[in-house]
């Protein structure tokens, strides 16, 4: 039973780890601003909640109880992820960055 | 089997890290570094919870949640900066 949940626990380790490499991966190789803001917020937050899981399943099985103040970290990035790529977006908008396509659409915040 | 995957995702943290370094020097326009700075607090917070599972402290969790509303503070302010030339209107 015990190394059941190990491999479950290394499982998710693996897993999240996974989703922010190619996050960070997509940050380097996408070729537009407006490329770039979709995979951070999306692949990496994936990955950090897939980390949470894994930690909060390992200090409820260290200590024996339910530890659940984990899953403040988990709320909290999945709130302001969007958010914040929606302010990066605004401003880029605002900037006036071009696309891929070398199209510049200027427009005001 | 925990201890092999931890250590399998400490390294490739860091290289994550390095990733969003080379981003956030590189990065044409200031958006763009603010994406970076913004992927790079992410993966400190994931590095940080790593840590703490290998150390076996809870005490690493109030850090990463500091470490996630500083920088989603950081990353609003720079992004109203951009837009209205003032942190707050």
């Amino acid at each position: 039973m015990i190394s059941l949940i190990e491999y479950v626990i290394a499982a998710l380790i693996l897993i999240g780890v996974s989703f922010c490499f190619v996050g960070s991966l997509g940050l380097v190789k996408l070729p537009d601003f407006y490329m770039r803001v979709h995979v951070p917020t999306k692949a990496t937050t994936l990955g950090i909640g897939s980390l949470l899981i894994a930690s909060t399943i390992y200090f409820s099985i260290l200590r024996g109880a339910p530890a659940v103040h984990e899953i403040l970290i988990v709320v909290f990035l999945f709130m302001t992820a969007p958010i914040s790529a929606h302010m990066l977006m605004k401003a880029g908008l605002h900037e006036g960055l071009p696309d891929v396509d070398g199209e510049v659409e200027k427009r005001r915040g | 089997m925990i201890t092999v995957a931890l250590n399998v995702g400490f390294a490739v943290m860091c290289l994550c890290l390095i990733l969003n370094l080379i981003r956030l020097l590189k990065g044409p326009s200031t958006p763009d570094r603010i994406l970076a700075l913004d992927t790079m607090y992410i993966n400190t917070i994931a590095l940080i919870l790593l840590f703490g599972v290998r150390l076996e402290r809870e005490i690493f969790f109030e850090a990463a949640l500091l470490i996630a509303m500083m920088g989603f503070i950081g990353t609003v302010a720079l992004a109203n900066y951009l837009l209205h030339g003032d942190i707050i209107d």
